[in-house]
């Protein structure tokens, strides 16, 4: 299967990446823009066909490792 | 006393806290390495800055598995003296050993430069040899030191009274929460810092403020053990 | 899409009959040659291998008539050109290993992984030696900051090198940055590495021993950079961002585990010879080491870690993937070496033999792909005696009376301007993004005339500096080239060191342009001239050649690295004035002097006239006497003069001081030339008025023209007066403030 894994800032916690962006997209003359928010996207391979199984493994590893929920939210889609 | 300095594949501070701890008290020191499982003979364990793993995915959060970590864990639980500096720091938030998080510098930047701290908290193993209120020069060198916790964590490392440094007023690099530099534990004997007393050693690299938390940590020890040093 | 790559992959007669060889800028009489050494037609490998090994970044098939001119050696010179990077000796078995490298192209096309990768590069170059690397320069030059593609550029230049030499840890303590139009859309970058090592530990890249086992080091090889080599000895067009696949992505990480492993394989003692694979990759590593021991190499391609599928030899010889390592030990030390690496989690596979048969053979599913003399890769490309004409404008700004400027009157405004100026103002917003404390050696820090290393257990300093006004070299490249070297002398010798040796990067446009080969040509002269009086041969070094825009080509910019050593640590001076009281000691003569300056630039936005004139052997005097004077103690503070004059140099030594400076010359130049001249040979020295007379006597008895011209002050204003005139009067806050926020400001 193939998953694929977003982690962001949470929405409390500053993000001077994404303000940054914004800014410049604001100079650039695109108004329409409100917030920006940055993050990470990751693809994994799971060598598995249980999607049940998969999801308990994907939420472990996000805990765990791949994001930080101290500071970051993740979530994760599944196909394959 | 004996000191470990911790070296992951990427820390590039071990050298200079190695010497550090030579040159200021003239304690044991060794490097142990990141796939170490037992620190039972040290007293004191530095995680030093740098890049560990890259810092890819996050800072410090690949090092925080390392076989090595359990150990610093149970280390910690045992109350023995550790201390983080920079990447050493944002390890031991990963690892959970100490509150909140690092991120990414407000400018986006790297910032290598002097600041100027204050001693907020001088009653802990890493700082008796300072005053309260003391002002103290050590550089800065990083590009995440942007100290966050929720306001509950806030209110606790307050309580606690565990803001053990914090910028000058005016003075904060990278728009860390409350000025915070510098972070103890509940329990007092676990620090993380961004700043880098090592750096601040000798006057000839510009200041010597950094040389006390040496000469702290090896006071803190020899009040714990004053019989077997006196003896 | 690979594999229709493959499929395409053209025969030996299509090569030859299709002239595709040209598209690797090989020419017509050179493929004959290469027909003639290989008795038969080369193949697409073997042409391709060919063309990069006949660059001119490989052979300086262009500019070995110039090299030829450089002094190379001198009794302090361990190894000089040829090798990774050149090697002097500083006492008690150590020596100092440096080198610089350009990587121009790379960041002009994507400029953060192009200055990484080029630091990357030339710390490789250090480390392979045998050496630990100990600090970092670079020197940068950019169109007009005003310019929002220069803004990217120089933003993230500055952020790719922070971004490798931080991760690395190793500290970045000095360097240049320069600001012209000149160099718009083709930016300078050169990276400069030094190392310390033991005389006994010093290593050569040769494959020595018949039948020794060559092995790869590093991670595995892609199809990044594919002709980088010879992309840097093409002019950029617009074709260039196209070329963007040219451009290599550094892992600095990964260059830290290879840098240490590496290290300790060399200590270990068992290496024979170990090389990096930098431009032309595998190909250059290997075809070097063979040459260098007069032997010939097999390589087995399929053993050749690779990170993409169906990677033909072709492309696996000419990758430029980074932070990768060549190296030969005894068969009997294989398990030791493979052991070392495998600790530190580094590939290291075994990809061929030496051989006796001084050939390059290349292996590949079975068969034998390529087959050529190492001899011919290495040594036989011919080179070019390339024809030379001095340019129309050099006779043109000899007419040209730079002291008939209409004069400027408003003094203080005038040094606002040039203090404001991105060339002159205060690189804080560049060197605070480097880490240059890490590794707690670093003395005096960037934004003094030289940084001071010290070196761990011993009382010496290494002082390190990079130098070169494009704009004298333009307007005079013999003087120009001349006064390259002598500033970055002057530099080393202000902080308290003596001068060592010099690395150089010969940064050029096209030298297919007889205008452009006259320029090269001349400023060899005269930095040779320098080097030679100066006693500061040239141990190593670069050439950068097709640096062109639409414009034409950048100003000649050799830029000299050199490194100086501190015999005592206590002899480290900086410019910064010391105590209220200190007397102010003007060291040489001022004369009207503007062509090339910065107060030229700013009011009349150009350069052009004569540069200032040199003498080099008042130059070496000058620096003879402050060296002796700061060994005796009797010196506070030492600043060079150079953009931006006598105004500039007492504005700098105030700075950061919370002092001023009363100041008053005596002159029979106009206030403004007097102030801003940019002449050479003059050092600003401060003395403690106890040690003044002293001081005086010393200048005097060693024949360098002096005067005392002023006072430091406690007041923390600036006053500089000409013939008991006011000129500048301002205070030094505010003057500190136009110098600091100039390049913050504008990259807001």
């Amino acid at each position: 299967m193939k998953a694929t894994v977003y982690v962001t800032i949470k929405e409390n916690v500053l993000d001077p990446q994404g303000t940054a962006v914004q800014g410049a997209l604001h100079t650039m003359g695109f108004a329409e823009v409100g917030s920006v928010r940055i993050g990470k996207y990751l693809e994994l391979e799971l060598d598995t066909n249980d999607k049940a199984e998969a999801e308990v493994q994907l939420k472990a590893m996000c805990e765990k490792l791949l994001a930080n929920t101290v500071v970051e939210d993740y979530r994760f889609e599944l196909e394959g | 006393m004996k000191f470990a300095v911790i070296v992951f594949p990427g820390s590039n501070c071990d050298i200079d806290c190695y010497k550090a701890v030579e040159d200021t008290i003239g304690q044991k020191v060794d490097y142990v390495w990141h796939t170490a499982t037992d620190l039972s003979g040290y007293d004191a364990i530095l995680v030093p800055g740098g890049f560990s793993y890259g810092d890819y995915l996050r800072c410090g959060a690949i090092a925080r598995f390392a076989p090595v970590m359990s150990e610093v864990v149970k280390a910690a639980e045992q109350g023995k003296f550790i201390l983080g500096i920079c990447n050493g720091f944002q390890i031991l938030t990963e690892a959970g050993l100490l509150p909140g998080a690092l991120l990414r510098n407000e400018n986006l930047k790297f910032r290598c430069h002097s600041t100027l701290l204050e001693v907020v908290n001088n009653n802990t193993a890493f700082t008796n040899q300072y005053s309260q209120g003391e002002i103290i020069d050590i550089p800065i060198a990083h590009g995440e030191g942007n100290y966050y916790c929720d306001d509950a964590t806030l209110a606790q490392l307050k309580a606690n009274n565990q803001i053990v440094f914090r910028y000058k007023a005016g003075a904060n690099p990278n728009g860390s929460v409350e000025d915070i530099a510098g972070i103890s534990n509940e329990r007092g004997n676990v620090v993380g810092m961004m700043p880098h007393p090592e750096r601040a050693i000798d006057q000839i690299l510009g200041s010597e403020d950094g040389k006390r938390m040496f000469t702290s940590i090896l006071n803190a020890w020899r009040e714990q053990h004053g019989a077997a040093v006196n003896g | 899409m690979a594999q229709q790559l493959t499929a395409k992959e053209p025969t030996a007669e299509q090569i030859a009959d299709q002239k595709i060889y040209q598209q690797f800028g090989v020419s017509d009489y050179e493929y004959e040659l290469i027909c003639g050494f290989l008795d038969r037609k080369p193949n697409y490998t073997e042409i391709g291998v060919f063309s990069v090994m006949w660059s001119e970044h490989c052979a300086y098939k262009n500019s070995k008539p110039i090299l030829k001119k450089f002094p190379i050696t001198g009794p302090k010179v361990l190894m000089g050109p040829g090798e990774g990077a050149g090697i002097v000796d500083i006492g008690d078995n150590q020596a100092v290993v440096f080198k610089i490298e350009s990587h121009n192209h790379p960041s002009a096309v994507e400029p953060y992984q192009g200055a990484a990768t080029g630091v990357g590069g030339i710390i490789r170059d250090i480390f392979s030696m045998g050496a630990r690397p100990v600090a970092l320069l670079n020197s940068l030059r950019f169109g007009r900051l005003e310019n929002d593609r220069v803004k990217y550029l120089f933003e993230n230049v500055v952020s790719g090198i922070a971004g490798y030499g931080n991760c690395i840890g190793i500290p970045t303590v000095a360097g240049e940055v320069m600001f012209d139009e000149s160099y718009e859309g083709n930016p300078l970058v050169n990276a400069m590495c030094v190392g310390l090592i033991d005389h006994d530990k010093i290593q050569r890249g040769v494959a020595k021993g018949v039948g020794n086992p060559v092995f790869y080091v590093g991670p595995a090889t892609g199809r990044d950079g594919i002709h980088g080599a010879t992309f840097a000895s093409v002019e950029l067009s617009e074709e260039s961002e196209e070329k963007k696949t040219a451009v290599q992505v550094g892992d600095p990480f990964m260059e830290k585990l290879v840098m240490e492993s590496t290290l300790e394989l060399i200590n270990s003692g068992i290496v024979v010879g170990i090389q990096d694979m930098g431009a032309a990759g595998l190909t250059c590593s290997s075809a070097e080491m063979a040459s260098k021991a007069g032997n010939g190499l097999e390589l087995y391609l399929d053993e050749v870690p690779q990170r993409e599928k169906d990677m033909t030899p072709y492309e696996m010889m000419l990758s430029e993937s980074q932070e990768r390592m060549l190296f030969v030990v005894t068969p009997e030390n294989e398990a030791q070496a493979k052991e070392i690496f495998e600790r530190w989690g580094v590939i290291c596979t075994k990809v061929g033999k030496v051989t006796d048969d001084g050939r390059l053979r290349l292996f590949h599913k079975g068969e034998q792909v390529a087959d050529m003399p190492v001899k011919a890769l290495v040594d036989e490309c011919p080179v070019y005696e390339k024809p030379s004409q001095e340019p129309a404008y050099y006779s043109e700004f000899a007419k040209i009376d730079t002291a008939a400027y209409p004069e400027v009157t408003d003094l203080t405004g005038a040094l606002k301007q040039v203090l404001g100026s991105p060339t002159v103002s205060s690189k804080e917003w560049v060197y605070n993004q480097y880490d240059y404390m890490v590794r707690t050696s670093t003395a005096v820090q960037p934004g003094s005339d030289a940084a001071v290393v010290t070196i761990r257990g011993t009382r010496k300093a290494l002082a390190m500096t990079t130098d070169c006004n494009g704009r004298y070299v333009y307007l005079d490249p013999e003087v120009g080239g001349r006064i390259a070297v002598a500033e970055a002398a002057r530099n080393i010798v202000c902080s308290g060191a003596e001068p060592l040796a010099v690395t150089d990067n010969l940064n050029f446009g096209s030298p297919e342009k007889p205008e452009v080969f006259w320029q090269i040509e001349k400023a060899a002269d005269g930095m040779s001239e320098a080097c030679v009086t100066l006693e500061t041969p040239v141990i190593g070094g670069n050439v950068s050649l097709y640096n062109e825009n639409s414009k034409g080509a950048i100003y000649p910019t050799p830029v000299i690295g050199m490194v100086g050593l501190v015999h005592d640590i206590d002899h480290i001076t900086t410019q910064s004035f010391k105590s209220e009281g200190d007397v102010i000691v003007l060291l040489g003569e001022t004369k009207a002097e503007l062509g090339g300056s910065e107060l030229q630039y700013v009011l009349q936005g150009k350069s052009e006239g004569r540069p200032p004139q040199i003498d080099l052997a008042v130059e070496k005097r000058t620096q003879n006497a402050v060296l002796a004077a700061i060994r005796a103690g009797l010196v506070a503070s030492a600043h060079d003069l150079s953009e931006g004059g006598i105004a500039v140099a007492v504005a700098e030594s105030c700075f950061g001081t919370k002092m001023g400076a009363d100041v008053n010359i005596a002159t029979e130049l106009r206030p403004d030339l007097a102030l801003f001249s940019e002449s050479q040979s003059r050092i600003l020295l401060s003395a403690k008025p106890d040690k003044a007379a002293e001081l005086q006597a010393l200048l005097a008895e060693q024949g360098v023209t002096h005067a005392v011209i002023g006072t430091v002050t406690g007041a923390g204003s600036l006053k500089l007066d000409v013939n008991g005139k006011p000129g500048v009067a301002a205070p030094v806050a505010e003057l500190e403030k136009v110098w600091k926020d100039a390049i913050p400001c504008l990259m807001k």
